[in-house]
């Protein structure tokens, strides 16, 4: 298993799979992939497969977990399987546990627990394939997803990794490069370039790690573009085909039913909710709107956005 | 930060003292709490030591066993690092399985004696790709007193430093010394509201947000590095962070580990 390649920057300064050595490889990004999360997002990075998906914030079971003033944040990076050469026993091993503690820390500034007090955000990293550098990939996919499930944050979260080869710094190692290098530097920032996650092993001199820091907040920015520019594409998108240019009677369906169901919204919602259902459905619909409408008034006083678009949520479903 | 419970009134006291430069036990910001090591404290391990920082307590055990390598390195000894919080240290660990942060630590200092290469791992062959030596390095907290990582760190190479070879009981030949290469040493900082100060202790621990610690070697060159906590660190304080760690380090080798190696 000693295939270590001799040089891994040749003679024009380029690297094994031809880049720079300050060049990312390519990224692809796909937001809302999955459609029971709240958010999520697909992400290739090299031969990096992630898949990211955000639950909440919602309940959090068992209570005692709760905290009163701020919302939980669970960040679970998992390896598939499949995902590497040699597979990878299911469940988290010492390294998975690791990397989902340091990962959760890298978004706990940036996300914005105090509005939720004890609900639970919920973040999954999948690694669907594997080829170095997958904490930052799934770091970046995850900063994604949580902006597609609309979770306010003060900003998004990129990240990122240096290395050392034949003595010299090289930004977003490729999988030699990992096995074989001199050191592996991974880092996240924010927008601000505050750096939230750092890990280092290998060997570096303090001049080196001052480099190889600057190195990767380039390389962090670099990707941080990529995401607002992949966010700005798909909800711009989103945008055109919410909004047609008989945009008069949608939106305001929209606005009357979430007034509807804070005045009495009885009659009007089954007006408006002109669907296929029969009048035997209005029936049915009658004593859970009830309950709604108790629920709403209970609530009303802490969170009117919120409440009202889950409110929104279930009277479609029924 | 940790579980540990911490009164609003406390926190405060704790920034307040440190908008005036000053610490809860009276040290500057860049002070170590007094240090003590004692090594060959467990006769039944091959090396072992014993470290106290501050109220911290922590007993390195180090045994060989003789196992098979990994495929990808036949030629090579095997290093495995586990920590325990054990419940005798402090009402808010439980006994079990470890979890997150025993298994962090644990990963650090493991990482910090790894990468530095402080082990000679090709003279831990005993016949390439069918018997290696295995070096299991237990660490055991006793109290905690805040910083564990450090004192599991000092504890892990200290051990190591004293650790012989059991060859001949095994049968491998004759017993030597661990062929030590050099002498990693993690520091860790914490950030207070952007002020940094080395080794931290319980108090201090649970209410900064950000820790990192830097494992460095003899030549002041970096082997390892964790941010930790749910903060966020400036660059500029992450660069005085690593300087601070690593004159530190450079310090408490001199002090406690210069003369250990056997």
């Amino acid at each position: 298993m000693n295939d270590k390649p001799e040089k891994f920057i040749d003679e024009n300064g380029l690297r094994l799979d031809g880049r720079q050595i300050d060049e990312i490889r390519p990224m692809t990004i796909k937001i809302g992939v999955l459609s029971r999360a709240d958010g999520s997002c697909y992400l290739e990075w090299g031969n990096n497969k992630i898949l990211a998906a955000v639950y909440g914030p919602r309940e959090l079971h068992p209570r005692r977990l709760q905290k009163a003033d701020s919302a939980l944040i669970r960040y679970r990076y998992n390896m598939a399987a499949f995902s590497v050469e040699d597979r990878a026993r299911p469940g988290p091993s010492r390294r998975s546990i690791e990397i989902s503690k340091v990962s959760r820390e890298a978004f706990e500034p940036v996300v914005m627990t105090h509005l939720y007090p004890s609900a639970v955000i919920d973040v999954f990293a999948e690694v669907l394939q594997a080829d170095a550098g997958t904490r930052t990939a799934a770091i970046n996919a995850a900063s994604i997803a949580l902006a597609d499930a609309g979770i306010p944050m003060k900003g998004l979260v990129a990240a990122c990794a240096v290395g050392k080869v034949d003595g010299k710094l090289v930004l977003d190692l490729n999988k030699p490069e990992d096995n074989y290098g001199e050191a592996d530097l991974p880092i996240a920032i924010t927008q601000d370039g505050e750096i939230t996650l750092l890990q280092m092993d290998g060997d570096l001199t303090q001049e080196e790690f001052k480099e190889a820091v600057k190195l990767c907040k380039e390389g962090c920015y670099q990707i941080l573009e990529m995401q607002k520019e992949a966010l700005k594409t798909k909800f711009s998108d989103d945008a055109d085909i919410d909004i047609p240019d008989d945009i008069d009677e949608d939106v305001d369906v929209e606005a009357l039913e979430k007034c509807d169901t804070e005045d009495s919204g009885e009659e009007d919602v089954s007006d408006e909710s002109e669907e296929d259902e029969g009048s035997e459905d209005v029936d049915d619909e009658e004593e859970p709107e009830d309950v709604e409408e108790d629920f709403v008034d209970t609530v009303e006083e802490k969170t009117d956005d919120e409440e009202d678009t889950t409110e929104g949520g279930e009277v479609r479903e029924q | 930060m940790s579980n540990e419970v911490m009164s609003v009134l406390k926190r405060d006291y704790i920034y307040n003292l440190m908008l005036k430069g000053k610490r809860t036990d009276g040290r500057a910001f860049d002070e170590v709490r007094d240090i003590e090591v004692k090594t060959n404290v467990i006769d039944k391990a091959e090396g072992s030591a014993w470290v106290k920082y501050g109220d911290t307590e922590v007993l390195v055990g180090v045994k060989m066993q003789v196992g098979t390598p990994f495929p990808d390195s036949a030629g090579e000894g095997v290093i495995i690092t586990s920590l325990e919080l054990n419940p005798i240290a402090s009402p808010d660990f439980e006994a079990g399985p470890p979890r997150e942060n025993a298994i962090e630590m644990a990963r650090v200092t493991d990482r910090g004696v790894r990468e530095s290469g402080a082990i000679d791992l090709s003279k831990l062959c005993i016949t390439e790709g069918e018997e290696v030596w295995m070096v299991f390095i237990d660490i055991h907290v006793l109290n905690n007193g805040g910083n564990i990582q450090d004192a599991s760190s000092m504890g892990a190479i200290a051990a190591l430093l004293t650790t012989t070879i059991p060859a001949e009981s095994a049968g491998k030949g004759e017993d030597i010394a661990m062929p030590i290469k050099d002498i990693p040493l993690g520091v860790t900082v914490i950030n207070i509201g952007g002020s940094l100060m080395v080794d931290p202790e319980l108090d201090e621990e649970t209410v900064c947000d950000t820790k990192i610690t830097v494992v460095s070697n003899k030549d002041g060159s970096i082997s390892g590095m964790q941010k930790s906590g749910d903060g966020a660190l400036t660059e500029e304080q992450l660069l005085k962070a690593v300087e601070m760690a690593c004159e530190k380090a450079a310090e408490l080798r001199e002090a406690h580990l210069s003369d250990l190696q056997n």
